[in-house]
């Protein structure tokens, strides 16, 4: 699996060794050099990276957490139309498409709102994803699904202003409903299995700790950090 | 499992947290090291009642938004249990499909009442039919479909209406944004089984400028309300940009879930309520 997201072996460990595994698990050879720069030096240093993207603070730095997670979605999804894999569906097809729809409007929906405040465009790289082949087109979209309602279902708690929030909840569950969709294409009946809903029948929430490192291995030059976060 | 996440994020709001609930943390970590089936199967009753002994003296909204999500639960739990248990409705291709959501549901008010404790409502008694205008539910599969479909869409919308009473609440709303997604699994995956069925429905809630219920079922209409507005914190989204022009009104509707209100889901649950 691409990105699987190694959250047991991060939540046995201690605060400040949890954090520095956090990093750990983006894994590139760029992110291994500022865990070593950052062995040296506090946690508060936002000058890891020399160039690097900060989402800034409060309700913008969650507007522009959510903006990250839909470029990533939607430069993802573009791909998938631009080059169909083989043997590809009609059905299939139009799915894809439709999905592809949701995510850019997601995606210029943030970039309109933040406006001024908005991230830049972030460099997405997708070379870990064979366009070619549906098991590696289909998991890879489950996971950025998966990615994306945990990262929502985690963060809503931090935002400040209701019609944010609401916002948030408008738009998780349309990234729901493509989850569900995209685990049926792969095995029919798998649209919420115990992988990612619980024994409480609670589908999953990750922290922006846990998620941003995982949107970082997608991002090709200007890495994210989010202070507001404790992601450094 | 979340679970050492659910314990450091409630001791962040609630740094007392961990000296009033019993069992202690300590304890709740041999649990996971226990291995064994019974710990596992523990696990949902220790954590949601680390959840009620924590908030069980949550202050008086809070209880109304989990009472009337409870509501919600059990109606949708005795549709799923009544339909499973019927011989003739569902085909046996889809029996394990439909235990799965079954499955959620029953979780769901579990987990809802244990959090709620003495403050929690009793089940309604229910009327799958609504009075007759599906009289037929428990016996064509199709109306059934139609039924699952309406309530999943339904309990979507009800989730949604309901955040902004939580806002700031690390656990209410974090365990109530977590049912909400997986309701909306559910919406899609039985749309889905519509569709493969050959109805005309997508996955997602779609529409027209004209069409705000796209399920075609009029006596549905109430659920679907306002499912075709495409403006959003003032962007019109048809004026955003697509990957060829602007977005069409059809992406703009799917690509964002509407509230609904709680008087407004009452009104919708009134037929299927007895008393």
């Amino acid at each position: 699996m691409f990105m699987k997201i190694p959250t047991d072996k991060l939540q046995s460990e201690g605060m400040a060794r949890r954090r520095f595994l956090r990093y750990a698990a983006a894994g590139t050879a760029v992110m291994a050099g500022a865990v070593i720069a950052s062995c040296s030096k506090d946690n508060s240093k936002q000058n890891i990276y020399n160039d690097h993207v900060d989402l800034g603070t409060g309700d913008i730095a969650i507007l522009n957490y959510a903006y990250a997670l839909e470029q990533l979605e939607a430069a993802f999804y573009t791909q998938v139309i631009a080059s169909p894999y083989k043997n590809i569906t009609t059905s299939e097809k139009s799915l894809l498409t439709d999905i592809r729809d949701h995510e850019v409007s997601h995606r210029e929906f943030f970039k309109t709102a933040l406006a001024g405040v908005a991230i830049p465009k972030l460099t997405i790289s997708l070379s870990s994803i064979n366009f070619a082949d549906r098991t590696s087109v289909l998991s890879a979209a489950k996971s950025l699904e998966d990615l994306g309602i945990s990262a929502y279902n985690g963060a809503g708690y931090l935002i400040k202003g209701v019609k944010y929030l609401t916002l948030v909840g408008k738009i998780v569950s349309v990234e729901a409903r493509h989850a569900s969709l995209i685990s049926n294409l792969i095995t029919l009946g798998s649209f919420a299995d115990s992988k990612v809903i619980d024994l409480n029948g609670l589908d999953s929430a990750l922290s922006p700790q846990q998620v941003i490192p995982v949107i970082n291995t997608f991002i090709s030059e200007k890495k994210i950090l989010a202070p507001a976060f404790g992601v450094y | 499992m979340n679970l050492f996440s659910v314990i450091d994020e409630i001791q962040q709001v609630d740094p007392e947290f961990e000296d009033r609930v019993s069992p202690r943390r300590a304890a709740i970590k041999n649990i996971t090291s226990f291995g064994s089936k019974v710990a596992v199967a523990a696990l949902p009753f220790a954590l949601s009642t680390l959840f009620k002994k924590a908030y069980g003296q949550a202050n008086a909204a809070v209880n109304d938004v989990l009472n009337f999500a409870l509501m919600l639960e059990y109606l949708e739990a005795y549709f799923y249990n009544q339909g499973l248990a019927q011989a003739n409705l569902i085909p046996s291709v889809h029996k394990s499909y439909l235990t799965t959501i079954a499955g959620h549901e029953n979780k769901h008010v579990a987990f809802l009442k244990n959090i709620l404790g003495s403050a929690a409502i009793a089940s309604p008694k229910f009327d799958l039919t609504a009075r007759g205008i599906f009289g037929d539910v428990l016996t064509n599969y199709n109306t059934y479909l139609i039924v699952a479909e309406t309530f999943e869409d339904t309990g979507v919308r009800a989730y949604k209406g309901q955040v902004g009473n939580l806002l700031g609440n690390q656990v209410v709303l974090t365990a109530a944004l977590q049912i909400h997604s997986t309701e909306a699994r559910h919406a899609s995956a039985i749309r889905y089984l519509r569709a493969l069925r050959g109805i005309n429905i997508k996955p997602w809630v779609s529409g027209t400028g004209t069409v705000f219920n796209d399920t075609g079922v009029i006596a549905a209409n109430a659920s679907y309300a306002n499912e075709n507005n495409t403006v959003q914190n003032g962007i019109d989204i048809t004026t955003l940009n697509a990957v060829n022009g602007t977005t069409s009104i059809t992406a703009a509707i799917e690509a964002f879930d509407e509230p609904l209100d709680k008087a407004t889901v009452l009104n919708i649950l009134v037929p299927f309520i007895v008393s």
